[in-house]
């Protein structure tokens, strides 16, 4: 291998591992978003919390 | 504020994977080796296209904003930040493909005496200040109303850095695009427009995906603060 034919090889890859990298950012940040809804559905599923009641004496 | 695009995201992804590939047997399998710089001049063929994508990227965040200042569009500012931020990636590729060729084709990473590569950096610190501003504000039309006009301030260095080469004197970065055309033919314009059709859809694709996820980090905040 030619010096010349390592520095397009190395250009080459420094283009492919930056966008790579890239996307390894977005696949983590849609992973989250996908455990907020997760959260979020089993929230709702769960339906509203009631508040607890304060004790009252009848009679 | 929903907005609709007609191209469908996995077409647009298709496409870019279609033309990048198409692109690199182009570059190398079928373009000739260049008579002065040899096998080092495919590193042009990315390099260029990229350095175009990412003017382009500005450019559309400098639009993107314009519409924001001038309608008020909450997602017109996403729509430029998203946009900004692919012009910077790309910028980031300029410089590192820009530092790489200039080794083998000059012997240095960078030179301060060309004014090319110097407005190019100072375009790209630029934008990387656009993040510090916009996260030095807190969420809110203030926030909006400060990116938007930095990013349109910004877009005047686009064409400054474009004509650089065409303005210096002593220059040694090549001048691709003359005025009466580009400056090659044959094969290596046929290489050189698919690498530029697929840097331009790749980095559409890009922005897609980075703006889908954006929105749904908003609409998730919104339901969490509805469900609060």
């Amino acid at each position: 291998m030619t010096t010349a034919e390592k520095y397009v090889t190395a250009a080459y890859c420094a283009v492919f591992a930056m966008l790579l990298l890239y996307v390894v950012i977005i696949a983590l940040k849609l992973t989250r978003l996908e455990r907020e809804v997760d959260e979020l559905a089993e929230r709702t599923e769960a339906g509203p919390v009631e508040e607890p009641r304060e004790r009252t004496l009848v009679g | 504020m929903g907005r609709s695009y007609r191209i469908p995201l996995p077409g647009v992804a298709a496409l870019a994977l279609v033309l990048m590939t198409a692109a690199l047997v182009l570059v190398f399998f079928v373009a000739p080796n260049d008579a002065n710089q040899g096998f080092s001049q495919r590193i042009f063929y990315f390099h260029v296209s990229i350095a175009f994508t990412a003017y382009a990227c500005f450019a559309g965040g400098a639009w993107k904003a314009l519409v924001h200042l001038w309608k008020r569009d909450p997602l017109a500012d996403l729509e430029s930040y998203v946009a900004v931020h692919q012009g910077l990636i790309f910028g980031s590729l300029v410089l590192i493909t820009g530092s790489i060729w200039a080794k083998i084709s000059w012997g240095h990473w960078w030179l301060w005496s060309e004014d090319q590569l110097v407005l190019f950096l100072v375009l790209f610190l630029f934008y990387a200040a656009y993040f510090m501003l916009r996260f030095s504000v807190d969420p809110g039309p203030q926030r909006a109303n400060l990116s938007a006009v930095y990013a349109l301030f910004g877009v005047v260095l686009i064409p400054v850095s474009f004509l650089a080469i065409r303005i210096a004197k002593g220059f040694i970065h090549p001048v691709v695009f003359t005025r009466h055309g580009p400056n090659f033919g044959g094969w290596i314009l046929v290489a050189y427009c698919v690498a530029q059709a697929a840097m331009l859809v790749l980095a559409y694709a890009l922005y897609r995906v980075e703006l889908a996820g954006k929105r749904l980090d908003e609409r998730l905040r919104g339901l969490r603060e509805v469900l609060a």
